[in-house]
């Protein structure tokens, strides 16, 4: 499974895009084990008729003829840069989810695959989660009442490979027969490139964020406005009614206040929930690059005082 | 039976129909017969998968076989992907499933346009009559195809990987038959690819054959392991031939000369600076990171007040 994400990624899905898949396998015990995969082809303008549906069912029948376990128990995504943490993500999980509760989602990462060890991460949604979606209700009140904070949107599930003893005789004869890794990326100590991009994209996140909380401040201010507002009314009327009942004249009939000063709308907390934790992943990655790149900077700098 | 210089080849005896010349060529075609050294180059994800459709093999069945898919260039063929296709057989007979295969292969292209049909593998240890069958079929999808052996009954504790092509041969207007050149198979991989062998490899030195994926320090601490052991095998070798135990070569000599000029010559305060300055920015990009980490959080708690 690894492989093919990898060679997916490689042949298909240069620069910005994200290239998907489906993962197969079957449940056992405690465990969900992944056995095979296959890809998803891109979406393109001029294949429209392509139907994606069919496409699954004929792959998923083709492979039980070669007993290979059509299961669906998640499905694969590369990611730019960490930057996966989206509302596209979030809702294809939840279908999945909602549908097979097993499921997971991988997500690869080329670049950091390309320094040196692969990266590669299966997150779920937490339960909590699981019920917001399901109301489809985002507003403030609900968020507080669930309980959740970008932390625990997705909990990250640990990855484990297996491999068989014919498959480990197989990786024996390769290692034999090829030729040595002449490229050590992950001992480099160049990481400007990377790290510039990391925090361009952290960047844009940060400015989102604060036109979000612009905007909900403004909502909270129209709230308190409104509700100043209505006092006011009702004080009117009271006195209205004060002045109306001294000069012996029927008091004006209670109005329903709501219907006056309609409440304005809260705005949905899901895209900030998000924005946060986008904000969470980009932090972890940068500073466990960080943490590598201050080790690799340690040992050079301790070699040249050696030297000396 | 000639076959160049390579090593003899298995010949299969001649079976009682005499194979067809292939059809106008459908794909791209490679020119006739391979000229000597003709390469086929191999990615492991290949492998990985026809070993696995072995596994996953019918009762009773004694081999799989499936399709190779590739590009092809000018001097070689390079098999990026593969697919099992069911089939039978028996002592007499041996049934593809072609529909099976042509499907498949249609699914595939939808994916990566740019794969074709460049022959077929099998496991198992010899070239049977029944692959000859096999292959005369496979000449009608492809131009000239390649047939892969994956060796899964371990003879000589070996997984011999190795492909062949076929040309016809015999007497001309008597009885011909067909005979399986080797080619040289090399194994290529995408960079990505390296690592994530390098990474699946370690279950070979695990007892119950499981490795999880490591943290950031000890992939460093790793790698510059693997350095440090490759140095000393370079050392130990020049020791020898210092000492006088294996004769110097000039070519691993010169090899020798490059891997000491690459260490740069800088001054030790330039170096320094360098360095210091790096850290700098290092440190203060990770107090970035989490400073805007405690301000979400902050944030956070702010919102569910």
């Amino acid at each position: 499974v690894v492989l093919k994400i990898i060679k997916h990624y490689q042949e298909e899905g240069q620069g910005n895009e994200v290239v998907q898949g489906v993962l197969l396998g079957l449940v056992v015990d405690d465990r969900l084990e992944i056995t095979n995969c296959f890809p998803f082809p891109q979406h393109t303008e001029d294949d429209a008729d392509f139907d994606e549906v069919q496409y699954q069912m004929e792959m998923m029948r083709s492979l039980r003829h070669v007993n290979i376990d059509h299961l669906h128990v998640g499905w694969y995504q590369s990611t730019y840069y960490g930057s996966f943490v989206t509302r596209a993500l979030l809702d294809s999980q939840f279908s999945y989810q909602h549908a097979i509760e097993e499921s997971v989602v991988l997500i690869y990462d080329p670049i950091k695959t390309a320094q040196g060890s692969l990266s590669l991460k299966a997150y779920r949604l937490t339960p909590k989660l699981m019920e917001v979606c399901k109301e489809k209700d985002f507003s403030p009140e609900a968020l507080k009442k669930a309980n959740i904070a970008y932390e625990n949107m997705f909990e990250e599930v640990p990855i484990v490979i297996k491999n068989s003893y014919l498959i480990n005789v197989m990786l024996w004869e390769l290692e034999k027969k090829s030729a040595v890794a002449d490229r050590h990326e992950l001992l480099s100590l160049a990481s400007s490139n990377h790290l510039g991009k990391s925090l361009q994209l952290l960047m844009d996140r940060v400015d989102e964020m604060s036109q979000d909380i612009v905007k909900y401040n403004t909502y909270l201010r129209n709230v308190s406005k409104q509700q100043q507002q209505k006092h006011q009314y009702q004080q009117r009327r009271q006195q209205e009614n004060i002045q109306r009942q001294s000069r012996g004249e029927a008091p004006l009939p209670e109005e329903d206040i709501n219907k006056l000063f309609k409440p304005p709308q809260p705005p949905p907390r899901m895209e900030s929930l998000l924005i946060a934790g986008q904000i969470n992943t980009y932090c972890q990655n940068i500073k466990e690059f960080n943490a590598q790149n201050l080790g690799k900077l340690f040992m050079a700098q301790a070699l040249q005082d050696y030297n000396n | 039976t000639p076959a160049g210089n390579a090593p003899p080849t298995a010949a299969p005896p001649p079976p009682a129909a005499t194979v067809p010349p292939p059809a106008a060529p459908l794909s791209p075609a490679l020119s006739g017969p391979f000229p000597g050294g003709r390469v086929v180059r191999l990615h492991p994800v290949v492998l990985a998968s026809i070993v696995d459709s072995f596994e996953r093999r019918n009762e009773g069945a004694a081999r799989v076989i499936g399709t190779l898919l590739g590009t092809v260039d000018k001097h070689s063929v390079e098999v990026t992907n593969c697919f099992s296709v069911p089939h039978n057989e028996s002592e007499d007979e041996v049934a593809v499933d072609m529909e099976f295969a042509k499907n498949m292969y249609e699914l595939h292209k939808k994916v990566s346009p740019s794969e074709i049909i460049l022959g077929w593998y099998a496991t198992g240890h010899d070239i049977t009559e029944h692959s000859v069958l096999i292959h005369e079929y496979y000449s009608r999808e492809a131009h000239n195809p390649i047939h892969l052996t994956v060796d899964t009954s371990l003879q000589n504790s070996r997984m011999s990987i190795k492909a062949y092509v076929s040309a016809p041969m015999g007497v001309p207007g008597k009885t011909m038959g067909v005979m399986f050149t080797p080619l040289t198979v090399k194994y290529v991989y995408y960079d990505t690819e390296r690592i994530g062998v390098d990474l699946i490899m370690k279950t070979c030195f695990s007892p119950n054959r499981v490795i999880g994926l490591s943290s950031d320090l000890q992939q460093v601490g790793s790698a510059s392991a693997r350095i440090q052991d490759t140095l000393t095998m370079v050392l130990q070798y020049a020791e020898d031939v210092l000492s006088g135990k294996v004769a110097a070569d000039n070519t691993v000599g010169r090899f020798l000369m490059d891997l000491i000029n690459q260490v740069p010559k800088i001054s030790p305060e330039d170096f320094e600076t360098m360095l210091n300055s790096n850290i700098n920015d290092l440190l203060m990009v990770t107090y970035l990171a989490n400073l805007t980490q405690s301000q979400i959080a902050l944030n956070e708690k702010l919102l569910s007040l």
